[in-house]
């Protein structure tokens, strides 16, 4: 490929100090993320994907490595290059988490303003980027519901009075109207039941293809990952144990725990 | 009312009084910025305006002259108090007239005869931080203070569009004091905003409680926040002020008898009483307004 990098991780890895001693919660991860790519990130629970994810999304600072990140070139630079995370200003990262990147919790109610209507949710961010017209907020908040199939009518209720899929769903506008070129993801679908989750996963393909995004998605479930995941990492406490295509993994997995994983799928 | 010697001039210590002062500096060369301040207790409830009090206690000197108002009344309690107060321990002249005073303290109301460049307006916060009920955390708000990060405030204003069909906040209205810092007037009605834009007053602004303070310099642009398509609007009446018949000032509309008669007078009662004096003269009369809710209407 010879697209520039969008992402590009070495040797990141965090620690969290337990009783006076530093843990790893993972450690040691590198790899390259590519415009348009979607990469999973799978391995049992307290595997240190979610803290992988907060590394990336800048969340957390890294206590080993780096993350560098392709920031789109601002009015009057020519190229854009790629920049160490831990190297911009607290302003530049908030306005890139509001702008170019997408996180999508994996509890709606986290990632949500729950004392606001869906409307509103959705029109945050272009408020935050200076959008002053009332009507044309209106007008891009119910185009953006109808993307991701909600009924534009309920633009004005509160998003508790929703379904737990549509607040996913509605979570997915939000951070998607101001077309980030990253999202992360983390455990999109989990909590949702198995019709919800197809559609919802359905949805998410259709977007990711349309609008060209590159996402990093947590999850445990293998289906996830082969349904929407074009490369994937397995991690085991902390430590990246395989990566590589995700038909690959999936079907020729090499590492034991890898092919504990795959064979421990249920299939009905 | 004679002077009260056993406390040192305007109740303050000197030197609470210079920290005040610099505090206020600060405010000053930061228009709407809030700076924290070592708030003292003073001989008031919070509530009834302790920050204003510490503010026009420091800046107050023998020859200013002070007046104090209430939702625009001279007469009402806190008013009252405050003008004794400062009269027991300062000495200094007090008065009812907007033109004559050189101080102000107000809670509540801009008044409406217009200020100059020699006046001191100083106002009662009971809640300095404009985005504190959206964003509970303090930590937070610094931090969007710092960035500019606004967006949140729209967020409010929108959900009230889209909820009640128009911006209803009526009161506490949200500015931006020099197109840089997010700030709230106090709770003044909307009606008075545009007073803040370019005023030749310099405006003082004191939270007791909350131990902040700001400040407008003269001349300052103060915007109210608004939509392109849904601009910021002061309210009207549709009634002219019993008294005086002024149809411009802020009026106060109170229920007479059993009927639910009204009566519209203006809110600032020096200005109505000087409309008065130079001739002005009203219907002198309630007025019945068609009730929805009584039962002859149906």
């Amino acid at each position: 490929m010879n697209a520039p990098v969008l992402l590009s991780v070495r040797g990141a890895g965090k620690a969290f100090v337990h009783q006076g001693q530093p843990r790893w919660a993972c450690r040691d991860v590198s790899f390259d993320l590519y415009p348009g790519e979607v990469l999973a990130v799978v391995g049992e629970s307290g595997s240190g994907k979610s803290t992988l994810l907060r590394l990336l999304a800048a969340r957390h600072a890294c206590d080993a490595g780096s993350v560098h990140y392709d920031v789109r070139a601002e009015s009057g630079e020519q190229s854009s290059t790629l920049m160490d995370l831990a190297s911009m200003s607290e302003a530049r990262l908030r306005w890139l988490a509001r702008t170019d990147w997408g996180f999508v919790e994996q509890h709606a109610r986290d990632g949500l303003r729950m004392n606001v209507s869906g409307g509103a949710n959705v029109g945050e961010r272009l408020m935050a980027l200076g959008s002053r017209h009332y009507g044309n907020l209106r007008r891009e908040t119910t185009a953006w519901m109808e993307r991701v199939e909600l009924d534009p009518r309920r633009i004005d209720d509160l998003p508790a009075t929703y379904s737990g899929g549509m607040q996913q769903r509605l979570q997915i506008a939000r951070n998607l109207v101001t077309h980030p070129r990253l999202v992360f993801m983390d455990e999109p679908t989990t909590g949702l039941d198995v019709s919800v989750q197809a559609r919802l996963l359905d949805l998410l393909r259709e977007l990711v293809d349309q609008l060209q995004l590159a996402a990093v998605v947590v999850t445990h479930d293998l289906a996830v990952a082969r349904l929407l995941a074009q490369r994937m990492l397995v991690m085991k406490d902390g430590v990246v144990v395989e990566q590589g295509l995700t038909d690959r993994v999936l079907d020729d997995p090499q590492h034991p725990y890898t092919q504990l994983l795959v064979s421990s799928v249920l299939t009905p | 009312m004679t002077t009260d010697t056993h406390y040192n001039f305007a109740f303050l210590d000197e030197r609470t009084k210079k920290r005040i002062r610099r505090a206020l500096l600060k405010a000053v060369a930061v228009p709407g910025y809030q700076v924290p301040f070592g708030s003292r207790e003073m001989p008031f409830a919070y509530g009834w305006g302790t920050g204003g009090v510490q503010i026009t206690a420091s800046v107050i000197g023998r020859s200013d002259v002070l007046k104090v108002i209430d939702q625009g009344a001279d007469d009402t309690t806190n008013a009252v108090n405050i003008r004794r107060f400062f009269a027991r321990t300062t000495g200094v002249q007090t008065t009812g007239k907007t033109r004559e005073a050189t101080l102000i303290q107000t809670r509540h109301r801009i008044p409406e005869a217009a200020l100059t460049e020699q006046q001191i307006l100083v106002y009662q916060v009971p809640m300095p931080e404009p985005l504190s009920k959206l964003e509970p955390s303090r930590r937070e708000t610094i931090k969007m203070h710092a960035l500019q990060e606004y967006g949140l405030m729209h967020v409010r204003l929108y959900e009230d569009i889209a909820q009640l069909g128009a911006i209803a906040r009526a009161y506490d209205y949200p500015v931006m004091v020099n197109e840089r810092y997010l700030t709230s007037p106090s709770p003044i009605p909307k009606f008075d905003n545009p007073k803040m834009h370019m005023n030749p007053a310099l405006q003082l602004f004191g939270a007791g409680r909350e131990k902040r303070l700001y400040a407008i310099p003269p001349y300052t642009p103060v915007r109210s926040l608004d939509f392109e398509d849904h601009p910021f609007e002061v309210q009207r009446w549709d009634h002219a002020c019993a008294l005086c018949g002024a149809t411009e000032s802020y009026l106060d509309e109170m229920i007479v008898d059993d009927q639910g008669s009204r009566l519209f007078v203006c809110s600032d009662s020096d200005y109505c009483e000087e409309r008065r004096d130079a001739g002005h003269v009203g219907t002198q009369e309630a007025v019945t307004l068609h009730n929805p809710l009584s039962q002859e209407a149906a």
